[in-house]
Order: C-alpha cells, then sequence, then structure tokens
C-alpha cells in the first residue's frame, strides 16, 4: 500500500515538474526574447558559484569531522611498523591534490561566472600558448616525480622479502635482529585457518589432496615440521617483532586484511603470498588510546557493561570476493607482550600433554589449553597402525615437550612464590636469583628438538633440583600455594 | 543490399548533372523493418545504441539502488520487494521480516558493473555517438561498412538478451564480481552464481567482444579512409580522435579478454586448468586440477580493463571538448596538445593495467613498472583538464543543459582523476585497495564522469538525431539534481575508504572497525535513489522531446563549425544531399577575425593561415 502511495506521488511529481519544463519552454518561445538566454547565463553561472562554494566548504567541513576514522589521523593511525609510512604517504598526497582540487575547481567555476555569455560579445579567439601549456605539462611532472620515487621507495621496503625462510630456527624466541615469526593463513569459503609453525619455527608443508575433515589444510603428517605445528581461531602475536603471514588459499581467492596494521595480500590457490609487518601497538595500548576519544566512550556494541573502547579488537577481514559469505571471514588478531606471548605460545603447546605432566608432577591444580592440531597429530600416530619413520620422533617430541612443561611448570611456581615474598626482601631476592638461573632453562626447554630427549630431561632435571632447594631451604612465607605432593615426588 | 558508400562512388562516376538524391532515402529502406529494426543508417543504429543503452542504464541503476538498500538499512523489512525480485527476498518465517540474500546481493553488484560497464558506458556511449558522428563529422554517406555497423549492433543487442535471460536462472546470475576472477568464476562448485550464470555471463560478453570488434574495425576504417575533401587529420574535431584512439584501443584489448573468456570457459566446461591450482573446494580436492595460475586471468583481463576505463572515459571527453568548445564560443585551448594527449593516454594505458593488481599477489617488484606508469598517465590527463578550464577562459559561455553537463564532466574528472594518484602509488594502495576509495574512485572518474559526457552529448547532439530540441528546464533541473547527487554519493565513501572499509561486503555488522557508519550509508543510499529519480526525469525528458520537443527550425541551432550541422536536418541514409561538403579549415574557427564562428565549409581567405597549428 505504502508503496503504491509512494509511486503515484513520484509520478504525480514527475508530472509537475514535466508541465513546467513544457511551460517554461512556451513561455520563452512567445516572449522570444533574444536577452533571454544572458539571464539563464546569469542564473545558472551563478548557481555554478553557489554550488562550487558550498561544495568546497562541504569537503573542508566533512574532512574535519570524519578525521576520528581517516587513516594517520587520530586512533586509526598505523599499528604497524611500515603503516605510518603508508598514512605519511596518503596525506602527502592528499595536500597536493587538495591545493590542485581546490585550485581548478575554482577556476572553472569563476570562469564560468565570469565568462558567461552575453548577447553580442564573441569569445576570444585564443588557441594555444606553449609557454603555458609547458608550465602546466611540468608542474604535474615533477610533483608527480616526487610522489612516484616516495612511493616506490615505500613499497620496495614494505614488500622486501625475508633472504630465506627456510633457515632460520628458533621463531620462539627470537635474538637476533632479524628473526621473524612466521605464521600462515589460509583462505577458505568462508573462515580463515590460521597456523602457527610451534617450536620449530617452521611450517609444516601441506598439500591440498591430504585435506580431509580431520585434516584441514592437508598437512602431510610424514613431515616433521608439521609435529608440532597447531591451528588458532584468533592471531596471538608479539609486539614489535616481524611477523611474516605466509598467505594461502584452499578454494578461490581470498585476502588477508588487517586494517589497523595496513597489512593487505590476496591469497591465491596453489602460489603462497607473503606479508611482513611488526605490530607496534599492543590491543592495550590500542584501548588506551581509543579511551581518550569521546566516540569511544559510549556503551559497547557486543558489552552493554562495557564502554565500546574497552572491547575494540584488532580484526582480520577478506579484502577479496570470493563468494556469498566473503563479508563474514573475521577473525580476532589480539598483539601482546613478548612475554606474555610466549606465555600463550606455552598453552598452545599443551595439548594433549597436559594429563602426561599431570601424572609427572601429580599437580591436578594445573590446566593448559589444548592446542587442536597437534591433538590430531598425535591421535594419528596413536591410532594409526602403519609403521611410520616419524613414530619415534612423536614420542620423543612427545617427551621433550613433557619436560618443558615440567620447566615451565617450576619456573612459574618460583615466580608465584617471589610474589608472595615481597615484603620479605631476603626471600624476594632469593627467588629472583633462582628465576634468573631458571630463565636459560626454560628458554632451552622451549626450543629442543625432537632428538634431543635426553638434554631436555636434564633441564628438567635441573629446574626441580633447583625448585627443591628453595622450598627445603627456606620457610614459606605466609600462605604459598604449593601443593605438598610436588615437594615430595 | 545495395552499399551506401558504391552509390555514392557511383554518383561520383556518374558525374554531377541531376543525380541528386537517387542514393537518399535509398531502396533498402523502403519497409519498417529496414528501416527501424535492421537499419544500415549509422544515425539510426546510434539511436539504437543510446536506447538500448539508456534501458540498461535504467535496469543497471535500479540494481544499485536495491543493493544500496541492504546497505543503507540493513535491519529493515524489504519483503515488499518479493513481488519483483522473488525467492531473493528471503522472509524469516517467526518474524515475516523479509531479507535480501547474499548470493543475490553478490549477483547484483556484479550484474551492476558488468552492466554499466560494457552495455552502458562502452556501447551506449561510444557506440552511440561513433556511430552518429564519425560520418557526419568526417563527411562520410555511412560507415565503410553499414552491414558489419548493423551486426555490431545486433552482437550488442544479443549480448544483453543472453544477460537478461541470466537474471532469471534458477540459480541466479553470475555473482563473481564484475571482473570475474577465476578459481570463483571457474569453479561451478564455488558458488551458485558461478553455475549458469557464469556460463551465460561469458557467452554474453564474448558476444559483447565480437561486437566492439566490428563497430571498431568500422570506426577506424571510416575515420582514416572517408574524410571529405579537405579533412586532414589534424583538421578532424577532437571527438573524431577520442573516437578513433577508443576504437583502437578496443581492437587490441578486447581479444585479450575473449581469450581469457575463452580459456575460463575451457576451466569451467572442458576441464582444462589454465587459471586453477591446487584447489579443495565442496569438499572434493580437484586432483586433475593443477599447473594453472589465477593470476594470468587478472593479467589478461586487466591487459583489457583497464584500456577499458579509457575505451569509456576517451569518447566522453571527445564531446565534452567539442561541447565545450561550441557553446563557450572559443576555440578549444591547445588542439594539438589535447590530440596528443588523447594519443599518449592510449599509448600509456596499455602500459599500466597491472596497478590493479598490486595486492594481488603479482611478483611485487613488477609493481615498480606500473607505479611509474600510471603516475605518468596523470600527466596528460591533467593537461587536458588545463586546457578544458584554459577554454572557458575568456570565452562567451552558453550555458545549458550540455555546456552545463560538460562542466560537471571537467569537475568529476577533477575529483576522481585526483584520487587515482592515491591508489596508482602502490604503498597507499597496500592499505587503499578493495576499499570503498576505490569505489568512489572509479565511480567518479569514469562511472560518473562519463556519464556527464553522455549527457553533454545526448543534449547538443539531440536535435541531430531526432530534429527536437530537449526540454531545457528539465535539463538544468537533471543537472544540478545529478551532479550535487553524485558527490553526495560517491563523497562520503571516500571517507568510508579511509577508514578502511572493504568493498563488497553484504553487512559491516560482524565488524567493530566497519560498522560504526551506519549514518553514512544510509544518507549515501537516499542520496542514490534520489539521484536515480532524476535520472528517470531524463528519460522522461528524453522521450517526451522526441515527440513534443522544440522543433529545430535552423540547420545548425548552436552556431557550431563542424560538418554534421551541414545536413538538412531530417537528412534520411547518406546524409547529405547532393556533394559531400569540402572542409578548409579547422573545426575550431570561433571568435576569430571578430566573427562568432566560421564553419569548416567556408574557404580560408587570402593569406589566411588555418587554425591550430
Amino acid at each position: 500500500m505504502g508503496f503504491t502511495i509512494g509511486a503515484l506521488c513520484v509520478i504525480l511529481l514527475s508530472v509537475f515538474i514535466v508541465q513546467i519544463g513544457k511551460a517554461r519552454e512556451l513561455a520563452s518561445i512567445v516572449r522570444n526574447d533574444p536577452a533571454e538566454q544572458d539571464e539563464i547565463n546569469k542564473f545558472q553561472a551563478g548557481l555554478g558559484l553557489l554550488f562550487m562554494v558550498a561544495f568546497l566548504l562541504i569537503c573542508v567541513v566533512s574532512f574535519v569531522y570524519y578525521i576520528p576514522t581517516s587513516l594517520g589521523w587520530g586512533p586509526n593511525t598505523a599499528a604497524s611498523q611500515h603503516g605510518p609510512e603508508i598514512d605519511y604517504l596518503f596525506n602527502l598526497t592528499l595536500f597536493f591534490c587538495f591545493i590542485v582540487f581546490v585550485l581548478t575547481h575554482i577556476a572553472l567555476f569563476w570562469f564560468t561566472w565570469k565568462y558567461r555569455g552575453r548577447q553580442g560579445k564573441v569569445g576570444l579567439y585564443w588557441a594555444h600558448n606553449e609557454t603555458l601549456e609547458m608550465v602546466w605539462m611540468i608542474i604535474p611532472s615533477v610533483v608527480m616525480a616526487f610522489l612516484v620515487i616516495g612511493g616506490l621507495q615505500a613499497w620496495n621496503k614494505i614488500m622486501l622479502d625475508f633472504p630465506d625462510n627456510e633457515g632460520y630456527t628458533s621463531v620462539a624466541l627470537p635474538e637476533a635482529e632479524k628473526e621473524y615469526i612466521e605464521i600462515e593463513a589460509t583462505g577458505s569459503q568462508f573462515l580463515w585457518y590460521l597456523r602457527y609453525p610451534g617450536r620449530d619455527g617452521k611450517i609444516g608443508t601441506k598439500y591440498f589432496t591430504q585435506i580431509n575433515s580431520s585434516n584441514q589444510l592437508g598437512q602431510t603428517w610424514t613431515d616433521e615440521k608439521n609435529m608440532d605445528d597447531f591451528m588458532v581461531s584468533e592471531l596471538v602475536l608479539p609486539v614489535n617483532k616481524p611477523v611474516r603471514v605466509r598467505i594461502t588459499a584452499r578454494d578461490v581467492l581470498h585476502n588477508f586484511y588487517i586494517r589497523d596494521m595496513r597489512v593487505k595480500m590476496d591469497a591465491v590457490p596453489g602460489m603462497p603470498t607473503y606479508f611482513i609487518f611488526t605490530p607496534t601497538v599492543t590491543t592495550d595500548s590500542m584501548r588506551r588510546r581509543l579511551s581518550k576519544e569521546p566516540q569511544w566512550q559510549v556503551p559497547s556494541k557486543s558489552d552493554d557493561a562495557k564502554q565500546r573502547w574497552e572491547t575494540y579488537q584488532y580484526e582480520l577481514a577478506c579484502a577479496e570476493l570470493c563468494g556469498k559469505g566473503h563479508y563474514s571471514m573475521r577473525n580476532i588478531v589480539t598483539i601482546v607482550e613478548e612475554d606474555e606471548y610466549l606465555d600463550w605460545m606455552d598453552k598452545q603447546e599443551g595439548g594433549k600433554l597436559v594429563e602426561v605432566v599431570d601424572s609427572v608432577t601429580m599437580d591436578v591444580s594445573y590446566s593448559i589449553e589444548k592446542g587442536s592440531v597437534k591433538s590430531k597429530y598425535f591421535s594419528y600416530f596413536k591410532t594409526s597402525d602403519e609403521f611410520n619413520p616419524l613414530t619415534d620422533k612423536v614420542s620423543n617430541f612427545e617427551k621433550v615437550v613433557e619436560n618443558k612443561l615440567i620447566v615451565s611448570k617450576y619456573y612459574n611456581d618460583i615466580k608465584e612464590m617471589r610474589f608472595a615474598a615481597e615484603i620479605d626482601s631476603e626471600a624476594f631476592n632469593m627467588y629472583e636469583s633462582a628465576l634468573n638461573e631458571m630463565a636459560p632453562l626454560l628458554k632451552a626447554a622451549r626450543l629442543y628438538q625432537t632428538s634431543q630427549v635426553a638434554a631436555s630431561k636434564k633441564n628438567a632435571a635441573k629446574a626441580k633440583e633447583l625448585y627443591l632447594s628453595l622450598t627445603q631451604k627456606t620457610e614459606p612465607v605466609e600462605e604459598i600455594i604449593v601443593p605438598e605432593n610436588t615437594v615430595t615426588s | 543490399m545495395a552499399d551506401i558508400n558504391v552509390l555514392e562512388k557511383e554518383a561520383h562516376l556518374s558525374d554531377h548533372g541531376d543525380h541528386h538524391d537517387d542514393h537518399h532515402g535509398d531502396k533498402y529502406q523502403s519497409s519498417f523493418v529496414d528501416r527501424y529494426v535492421f537499419s544500415q543508417d549509422h544515425k539510426t543504429i546510434a539511436k539504437q545504441f543510446l536506447i538500448t543503452g539508456m534501458m540498461w542504464a535504467v535496469i543497471g541503476s535500479a540494481m544499485s539502488i536495491i543493493f544500496r538498500i541492504q546497505l543503507g538499512y540493513p535491519d529493515a523489512d524489504i519483503s515488499w520487494l518479493q513481488p519483483l525480485l522473488g525467492g531473493w527476498i528471503q522472509i524469516d518465517p517467526l518474524t515475516g521480516v523479509g531479507k535480501l540474500d547474499p548470493q543475490f546481493y553478490y549477483a547484483l553488484v556484479t550484474m551492476h558493473g558488468t552492466i554499466l560497464v560494457f552495455f552502458v558506458l562502452t556501447a551506449g556511449l561510444s557506440g552511440t555517438f561513433s556511430n552518429l558522428l564519425i560520418p557526419l563529422q568526417c563527411g562520410a554517406r555511412d560507415m565503410a561498412s553499414p552491414m558489419l555497423n548493423m551486426l555490431s549492433y545486433w552482437f550488442f543487442f544479443l549480448a544483453g538478451a543472453v544477460l537478461f535471460i541470466s537474471l532469471f536462472l534458477n540459480t541466479g546470475p553470475f555473482s563473481g564480481g564484475w571482473t570475474g576472477y577465476p578459481p570463483l568464476s571457474g569453479l561451478p562448485q564455488a558458488s551458485d552464481g558461478s553455475k549458469a550464470g557464469a556460463t551465460l555471463w561469458i557467452l554474453s560478453l564474448v558476444f559483447f567482444v565480437v561486437s566492439v570488434l566490428l563497430g571498431g574495425i568500422n570506426y577506424i576504417t571510416t575515420v582514416i579512409n572517408m574524410r571529405t575533401k579537405g579533412m586532414h587529420m589534424f583538421r578532424l574535431p577532437l571527438t573524431i580522435w577520442a573516437f578513433l584512439v577508443t576504437a583502437i584501443l578496443g581492437l587490441l584489448s578486447f581479444p585479450v579478454l575473449a581469450s581469457g573468456f575463452f580459456m575460463l570457459t575451457f576451466d569451467r566446461v572442458l576441464g582444462t586448468s589454465f587459471f586453477l591450482n591446487e584447489i579443495f573446494v565442496a569438499g572434493e580436492a580437484l586432483t586433475t586440477r593443477v599447473g594453472g595460475s589465477a593470476i594470468l586471468y587478472q593479467h589478461l583481463f586487466w591487459f583489457l580493463g583497464h584500456p577499458e576505463v579509457y575505451i569509456i572515459i576517451l569518447p566522453a571527453m571527445g564531446l565534452v571538448s567539442e561541447v565545450l568548445s561550441v557553446h563557450s564560443r572559443k576555440p578549444i585551448f591547445g588542439y594539438k596538445a589535447m590530440v596528443f594527449s588523447i594519443l599518449a593516454i592510449g599509448v600509456l594505458s596499455f602500459l599500466v593495467w597491472a596497478h590493479h593488481m598490486y595486492m594481488t599477489g603479482m611478483n611485487p617488484f613488477i609493481a615498480n613498472i606500473f607505479i611509474l606508469f600510471t603516475l605518468i598517465i596523470a600527466v596528460p590527463s591533467a593537461v587536458k583538464v588545463f586546457n578544458w578550464i584554459a577554454t572557458i577562459w575568456g570565452g562567451n559561455i552558453r550555458i545549458n543543459s550540455a555546456s552545463l553537463f560538460s562542466i560537471g564532466f571537467v569537475s568529476m574528472f577533477i575529483s576522481g582523476g585526483l584520487t587515482g594518484i592515491f591508489l596508482g602509488n602502490a604503498a597507499i594502495d597496500i592499505q587503499q585497495h578493495d576499499t570503498y576509495f576505490v569505489v568512489a574512485h572509479f565511480h567518479i572518474v569514469m562511472g560518473v564522469a562519463a556519464f556527464f559526457g553522455m549527457f553533454a552529448g545526448i543534449y547538443h547532439w539531440f536535435p541531430r538525431l531526432y530534429g527536437r530540441f530537449m526540454n531545457e528546464t528539465l535539463g538544468k533541473i537533471h543537472f544540478w539534481g545529478t551532479i550535487v547527487g553524485a558527490y553526495a554519493i560517491f563523497g562520503p565513501m571516500h571517507y568510508l575508504g579511509m577508514a578502511g572499509v572493504p568493498r563488497r561486503y553484504y553487512s559491516f555488522a560482524g565488524f567493530d572497525s566497519f560498522s560504526e557508519f551506519a549514518s553514512m550509508n544510509e544518507f549515501i543510499t537516499i542520496a542514490a535513489i534520489v539521484t536515480f529519480a532524476f535520472q528517470i526525469l531524463f528519460v522522461v525528458n528524453f522521450f517526451y522531446s522526441m515527440y513534443k520537443g522544440k522543433k529545430q527550425t535552423e540547420m545548425n541551432p548552436w552556431k557550431a563549425t563542424s560538418l554534421e550541422w551541414t545536413a538538412p536536418v531530417d537528412c534520411g541514409h547518406g546524409n547529405w544531399e547532393g556533394e559531400i561538403p569540402q572542409v578548409h579549415r579547422w573545426p575550431y574557427d570561433f571568435g576569430r577575425h571578430g566573427r562568432d564562428f566560421i564553419p569548416q565549409t567556408e574557404p580560408l581567405a587570402e593569406g589566411e593561415v588555418d587554425g591550430g597549428h
């Protein structure tokens, strides 16, 4: 009904406008006044001036209004190392373009007004002027050259790949300056598979023919590098460490896009691409940044108890049309401090081994979240009857991780004791020095390869020794939560 | 069927005498069908292109209104659209709320792009005005081959018919974007739209390529071979230069698109894998489909795709140059610079295609070359803009719908061209690629600007087409409504792009970063509906004026210099009665020697130097 009324209104309105047009035309024919065109010229050129002024004003005002969301301004400044370069180039180009935009628009509409037609006047015969033409060819050329050089420099710096992504190890514990974390993102209709390389820092091989319901990426289980890989639904990355994302696709094109990081690259089936970026702002600091902005101090959509800035997340999106669910490929990206990242990595690695560790330490209060793929990996070998050259390595790997978990448990226990001992400076110092001793042990334990079971066992033993020596020598300050059975085991 | 050009030769062979009209209003225009349907008269074919293009423009724009409603009012109940869209509106059985199906949203986006780019702005614009103006402004009785010319239109019609049929398929029309990137377009199992819809889409565009090639060969041949006596290349109006270069671009680039489409069809039908590699889709690994490259298609597509945007904008530039000059009563400023910038744009347009592909996984090193050429192409474009402004300077501008639209064109071309400088720079494109910034950029610079050129052309040459004028009052209302409306639609999209909002999103609700622009999206949708209404006003004006408009009483109503106004108002096939007029001077002698204008047919006075050099 409303539709019909609306349609009728539109029809009546257009009939009305057409009648006006017709009437004006007839009137003009009847009047037959040669000066009429002059009037029209004046009115229309005046409208042009009005339009020009309003248009330019609206451009400026709206730009100021949208500064809070515009790149390089306010909260939407890049949160990665290369990002500010992009923002700077954008705004530099904006500066030049805005000048040209304003000047040409003023010229266009001002000249239309100034040289509007008048009865009996003749236009100027001015066909060309070589000097002038050279000037307005050279000026854009120079500005363009300036922008091209800036753009090329930035582009080649940003897109520069690492020399050899296979030669690097120990991604979890970066030492050298050039070390980076390599992760893998695989686009699929309509979700992202996000894979971490695990302790060896190497992403295991995969092949599309191996894909099945329990192996969504088609990882080849005979590849040792796959042993410690794990998949997540939320990207967690440390701040200020270079990340190389290996971007692949399973079915059609996708695009790996993190707005705040200024990261964007297509995912192409059968052709891995990459993007390297270094996050510089943690999710927490980003939230703090946003908390100062009035438009973020409103209740959050997802959680009424919180303000909008408190629920802010970096988001991974798809930016290449991939089918009807294209708009829904969202994953959260969390940037954390490095310590937090390593703890998170430990938890991911925990996987199925939690039970094993539990039986070793007999500590029931200990719990670790499971890493999903690795569980599948192990269950594959545990249920498979086939002979596999990697079976031994799997059990070795289990042992290595098990030992690491022991070290990290003792490390965390001492850490807790140190916190509790804060009032007693002597005990505090003692725990502190023990922690310093433990740190390299933990670091090593996070790195040990599958073959180094013995070394990792030694590590675990050392950690235990250190822990026991501490707990036996010192009186527990206040209430330290150390389960008895752990001490006596 | 007799060939008009052969008749012309015969007429010349028989020498003057009283041969006046025997090739005119000729034998093969005797029946209704020959006269209005399978006509070989370039003027009739131009009208056919124009009206078909307008029909497609209305359909394509109406589609954009539907998906704008989804974007502007994502929560609204649109079950009232069900009579039109049927099953594409999903009605929630519990609440009774109707929603647009996401699959159909993407189909609409795809169809909107395909229709507007190819059917409206290529066929409707270049097809119309190349056909109308090339013979008339060059001084030819018709195209070199009127028969091929007729076929060109009918292949276009066929292309349209096939695409139209695809709208009614059970699985829906193609929905993989107007660029049709494989593997999405190559795998029927990847999307409903990639089933029969994609087959018909490809078929339609292959017919379209045939149409463009038939037309293009004709345009080139006519301009090169059939200019009247005295019509040197540098006496051609800029329209003809633009059409010539457009046709050459089309001739060189469309076959590449066709080859890409053939490979895509082989991939779809014959089990080849030109563009497929290591794909697992719909629960199945395509083990035999390896070794192809999805990037290859993109190279083939954009090798057409980029010249295509110049195929769209060059004719508009030509029309605007002509209209601006005629109504400013001033020669176009820097005629030769304009010609050379058209040529430069033509050549460079073949060297910039991969700037659409910076972020598609193409080797980043290759991008360097394309950054360079892309920003170089800004220079001839800038020269053209300055020359248009200089053309207005010192003029005696007659402001009517045609000249308003050409001024609007310059404004649009500036606004949209400048944002191209951002996107051409690959480093900035990392962030801006496939965001609304791109949508704003190309809609303004080749969508709206080309439409403005087309409108300028229609208002200017309407008397030449129908012997009547379009209503000026409605024309001016149309202009102001359109320029304000178009900026209101696409201006705000720049801010969406600067906030990083990606294009081709059915809904932004899932993302915190993108969902804060609900009110802006609503505003854009309202602006789009209002602007669409103004276009309907234009269509009404067009058909009303065709029958009831003010009659053209003088042969040269705009006091233009070029040849099309030397033919009688109601000239039949063959254009001129008697001899074809000869040309003695360049087409922009306005205001020379204190005279308002000197037609091209007037011989140079003693010692007078031809202009434009």
